[in-house]
């Protein structure tokens, strides 16, 4: 064989192989590519290969800082300014974890804030994400229009949160889709830590069997595996390999709770055109547990505001 | 030695244009998918993913019993039909949109809290031969506060 062909040949395949692994990585976000499994299997059994077959794209979704707010809201809890990481903290934050991370948290108290209807700590909080957000380079994330729009309407909360869903938007879509899975998780749990550390902080220990907010929190364990496979997914970057040992840690006391559910049951409502799922849970979360699950949550959350 | 000097011209042109599809995928995801979330609020997150016929993807979440959801399910036109199932952790089926004439969204309340597995799947236009077609796929949710 001619030489210079055998090493052109070895450049191309070199090329192609480095080109596909660069096209197939770009799966990103919460997303993670599996590889086809080929199982021969019989092809009247459906269920069986349901359940070999591997999902292209699987995606893991944490609730939202708005969404997390508003469960703390409908708990009935009350607001605490004290318990928002404090705008003047920003000028910490330098590393890609820590803006990351801090953004996904001052979105959580901008939302608080918001549902709250504090006029000021709105500005002061869309202000801080947009640090954190033009610190991670996220381009057109938070605009000076934005802040504008934010001011005129401050007394409209429907447009307040339709503001702070479209910016978190804008970050998390910007992150996916410039190959930055790792910086959209840690933001994602970011987010989701600051309204665990929230909803712990304002529960009334006299007032703990049958509290609502207790009954949310516990929820949260329904998630824990969620955050573990999203940050999983971007395994090998160290800031977020940290996270994991942290989260893990938390996992351990949320295992100490019990959640049984019966049977889900779907009933359609013609008149709302709406599915209710039925189903009746029974949970266990004594007051000890509960204390060590605040202190755990409050130890890693403060590792990510320090 | 002229080989080496395109690879990077050619390695450029593959990234821009894998990140220009992505770009698309979230001006689709906007123009399309979150008009269809009203008048629910849309959550804020972002799923979407360029899609081949036949392929499926997974989405795990947690819903809450205080809230009710909508689930926006968007394929760009030049994708045949996307189905999607709501799966609970018994593996149950909750909910397939083909049984409700490929709609693109679902409206849900919940006694209690759930994680639940949504499965979302482009079907196929069966014309062997042709390339398979692809195209961007949204999951978007909404909520609102339970009355």
């Amino acid at each position: 064989m001619n030489k210079k062909y055998g090493v052109t040949s070895g450049i191309l395949i070199l090329f192609l192989f480095f080109a596909s692994l660069l096209v197939g990585c770009r799966s990103g976000g919460t997303k993670a590519t599996k590889e086809d499994v080929k199982i021969d299997v019989p092809k009247d059994n459906s269920a069986v290969y349901e359940d070999i077959k591997k999902a292209e794209k699987i995606f893991n979704a944490l609730p939202s800082p708005l969404e997390s707010a508003m469960l703390i809201k409908s708990a009935g809890a009350r607001f605490d300014e004290t318990l928002l990481n404090p705008v003047g903290n920003v000028n910490n934050y330098v590393t890609n974890k820590s803006m990351a991370l801090n953004l996904g948290i001052y979105t959580c108290d901008l939302s608080f804030a918001s549902l709250y209807e504090q006029t000021q700590l709105i500005i002061d909080y869309m202000n801080a994400a947009k640090k954190m957000a033009d610190g991670l380079g996220i381009l057109k994330a938070i605009e000076q229009s934005t802040i504008d729009k934010l001011e005129e309407n401050i007394n409209n909360s429907e447009i307040i949160m339709e503001i702070v869903s479209e910016t978190f938007m804008n970050s998390n879509s910007y992150l996916e889709d410039n190959g930055q899975p790792a910086v959209a998780a840690m933001v994602l749990v970011g987010g989701w830590f600051e309204g665990l550390y929230i909803s712990t902080q304002l529960v009334d220990m006299n007032d703990f069997n049958g509290n609502k907010l207790v009954g949310r929190i516990i929820d949260q364990k329904l998630s824990i595996d969620i955050l573990i496979n999203l940050l999983e997914s971007s395994k090998g970057n160290p800031a977020v390999d940290e996270i994991i040992v942290q989260v893990k840690k938390l996992k351990i006391v949320f295992d100490k709770i019990k959640i049984t559910t019966s049977p889900v049951r779907p009933e359609f409502d013609t008149k709302s055109n709406t599915t209710m799922l039925k189903s009746e849970v029974k949970t266990d979360m004594t007051p000890a547990v509960f204390k060590e699950l605040s202190a755990v949550v409050a130890e890693i959350r403060s590792t990510f505001v320090k | 030695m002229r080989i080496l000097r395109i690879i990077p011209i050619l390695v450029l042109f593959l990234l821009g244009t894998t990140i220009n599809a992505d770009a698309q995928c979230k001006a689709f995801a906007k123009k399309v998918c979150l008009p269809e979330l009203v008048p629910y609020t849309h959550d804020g997150n972002y799923h979407a993913a360029i899609l081949v016929e036949g392929e499926e993807a997974e989405l795990y979440k947690t819903f809450y019993s205080d809230m009710e959801y909508r689930v926006a399910i968007c394929g760009e036109e030049k994708l045949p039909n996307i189905e999607f199932k709501v799966i609970d952790s018994n593996k149950n089926v909750l909910y397939s949109n083909k049984d409700a004439n490929y709609a693109k969204s679902w409206d849900f309340k919940l006694q209690s809290s759930q994680q639940l597995k949504l499965v979302v799947k482009v079907s196929s236009f069966n014309q062997p031969g042709d390339t398979p077609a692809s195209g961007c796929v949204a999951i978007m949710f909404g909520f609102k506060l339970k009355k």
